[in-house]
């Protein structure tokens, strides 16, 4: 269970990325985070993965305090920062310096194996396409065994077939050790594809604005009418997260509060 | 999966089995039809002035041809001469290559990790550089006399300056996204410098360093000719003293040639190092 409480994330000069979010996701469901872009998404999942210190609030997993990076948690980066010395394989192996080296080439194996990149093993990252690339990524967190997996829009920067084909390989590593997913997108069709919830944040300062629960069964076809329905939720959701919040006190506070 | 005998304790994989197919017929072909091509003007104008001189058109006494250089060359060979020449000044670039190369890694390594020895030093370095380093003989000169000690120091402080600028600057220009990488996998401190830090900047620091191996050969000419009993330099200056123009050019050649062996030697041992970088990098 990753529970975060009140988090809020104020920058150095002064930018205020994130208020207050309150979120707790359950082992194993798929959590997908959509907003626009300046609402803090890569904030929180930073956060999550411990590189940034948060100002305020608490993020807890399996009620251990994260502050600093957890061997439980693994982040795909937006980019898949493939280490170019390193041949795919001990990429994919990263992380895995501390098992015995037999050990180590079997889960590499394998998970290069579940990315269907078996027979580049042994290429450098620089010969691959960006969406092997993002392969290679995927499977270095997933080598890991990690408890929770942050994706940050991973998939944003490829075309929509390999995105396709990738959605298909994410999903396949997630039934093997079904970690807790938070993935990071704007495309909705993604966020429907893969998740079991979508949370829509609004921006400045950035918050956690509105939940649909996507109760689909898997493997979902993109073409079925609860897809469709999901879908429009969530665009419609997404439409007013982008419109300034007409709350009561905002209407009443910000012109008549000094009118003395 | 690593390469564990080219690199003790640098991270780096093995070149992939099965090698590029640069090295197919057509492109050798295409590649000696090059060689070919980029020898033909100086060959031309060696046999050109060859001729020259042997039909009486030219005097060879300035510019002697081809056939009395290699004369020359040949002689100061088979006499020994040339081992021992080639011998002393092979030894003050290497001594100077060495000190200066790892004072440039040590000092680079010191302020591009630290911002305190960065803050400290570096300003002060930085105004030194300006120094043109040929400034500083006459007062290596004074304190140091003017046997080996002022040659190898001179050769060490050409050397200096580009490789701390080199690794100083590959140090600040490693990329903070895959420093991110490491600390997700909470590499220690040590771990992020051997696992991350020393790969990405080995590239740039083998440029600074081939740069400091060339001004080392520079550095040495200039050394040597300020006073040397032997070594190469001291064939230059003997040919200008006794008009023995055969044997300046011998000189520069064999300088030429040791220059480029040099360079192609450290390439040599440290290619298996970068072979992960584009080939288009490898063609430097
Ligand atoms: N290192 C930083 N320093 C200052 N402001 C930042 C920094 N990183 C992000 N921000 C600001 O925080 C807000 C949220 O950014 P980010 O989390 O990257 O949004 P998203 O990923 O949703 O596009 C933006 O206004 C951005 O300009
Ligand atoms: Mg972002």
């Amino acid at each position: 269970m990753l529970t975060i409480e009140g988090l809020s994330k104020t920058y150095a000069d002064g930018t205020r990325a994130l208020d207050g979010i309150d979120l707790s996701v359950p082992q194993a469901e798929i959590v997908a985070l959509i907003g626009g872009s300046g609402c803090g998404k890569t904030t929180l999942l930073r956060l999550v993965a411990g590189l940034d210190r948060a100002s305020a609030g608490r993020i807890q997993l399996d009620g251990e305090g994260i502050a600093s990076p957890h061997p439980g948690v693994g982040l795909v980066f937006q980019e898949p920062r493939l280490l170019p010395w390193l041949s795919v394989a001990d990429n994919v192996g990263f992380g895995l310096a501390e098992l015995p080296k037999a050990e180590r080439a079997a889960r590499v194996s394998h998970a290069l194996e579940r990315v269907g990149l078996s027979e580049h093993a042994g290429r450098w990252p620089r010969e691959l396409s960006g969406g092997q690339q993002q392969r290679v990524s995927i499977a270095r967190a997933f080598v890991a065994n990690p408890r929770v997996l942050l994706l940050d829009e991973p998939f944003s920067a490829l075309d929509a077939f390999t995105r396709k084909d990738l959605h298909g390989h994410l999903l396949a590593l997630w039934e093997e050790v079904r970690p807790t997913i938070l993935i990071v997108t704007h495309d909705v069709g993604e966020a429907v594809a893969l998740a079991d919830r979508a949370v829509v944040m609004r921006p400045k300062p950035g918050r956690l604005d509105d939940t649909i629960p996507l109760p689909l069964p898997r493997p979902r076809n993109p073409t079925s009418a609860q897809t469709e329905a999901a879908t429009r939720k969530i665009l419609a959701a997404l439409d007013k997260s982008l419109r300034p919040k007409q709350s009561v006190s905002d209407i009443a506070e910000p012109q008549n509060a000094n009118w003395w | 999966m690593t390469a564990p005998t080219l690199a003790p304790q640098v991270e780096i994989s093995a070149p992939p089995s099965g090698g590029p197919a640069l090295t197919q017929p057509r492109a050798r072909l295409a590649a000696g039809g090059r060689v070919a091509l980029s020898l033909l003007l100086p060959l031309a104008l060696a046999i050109g002035w060859e001729l020259a001189v042997r039909t009486g058109f030219a005097q060879g006494r300035l510019m002697p041809p081809p056939s009395q250089i290699g004369a020359t060359l040949y002689a100061l060979a088979a006499s020994g001469d040339l081992w021992l020449h080639v011998q002393a000044t092979l030894v003050r670039v290497a001594l100077g290559f060495a000190f200066g190369a790892t004072a440039g890694i040590a000092v680079g390594a010191l302020t591009g990790t630290l911002p305190l020895a960065r803050h400290l030093l570096d300003p002060t370095l930085q105004a030194l550089r300006a120094v043109p380093s040929l400034a500083w003989v006459p007062l290596f000169i004074l304190w140091l006399g003017i046997l080996e000690t002022p040659k190898v120091t001179l050769i060490a402080v050409g050397v200096f300056f580009p490789v701390y600028i080199g690794v100083a600057g590959a140090i600040a220009s490693v990329d903070r996204k895959l420093v991110e990488v490491g600390r997700i996998f909470r590499l220690s401190k040590t771990a992020l410098a051997r696992r991350i830090l020393l790969p990405a900047i080995l590239p740039a620091t083998l440029v600074a360093l081939r740069t400091g191996l060339g001004l080392g050969f520079l550095f040495v000419v200039a050394a040597e000719l300020m006073g040397a009993s032997e070594g190469l330099g001291y064939l230059l200056v003997d040919g200008q003293q006794f008009s023995k123009a055969d044997q300046i050019l011998a000189a520069i050649i064999a300088f030429a040639c040791l220059g480029k062996l040099a360079d192609a030697l450290l390439v040599a041992l440290t290619r298996p190092l970068t072979r992960w970088q584009d080939t288009a990098r490898e063609t430097l």
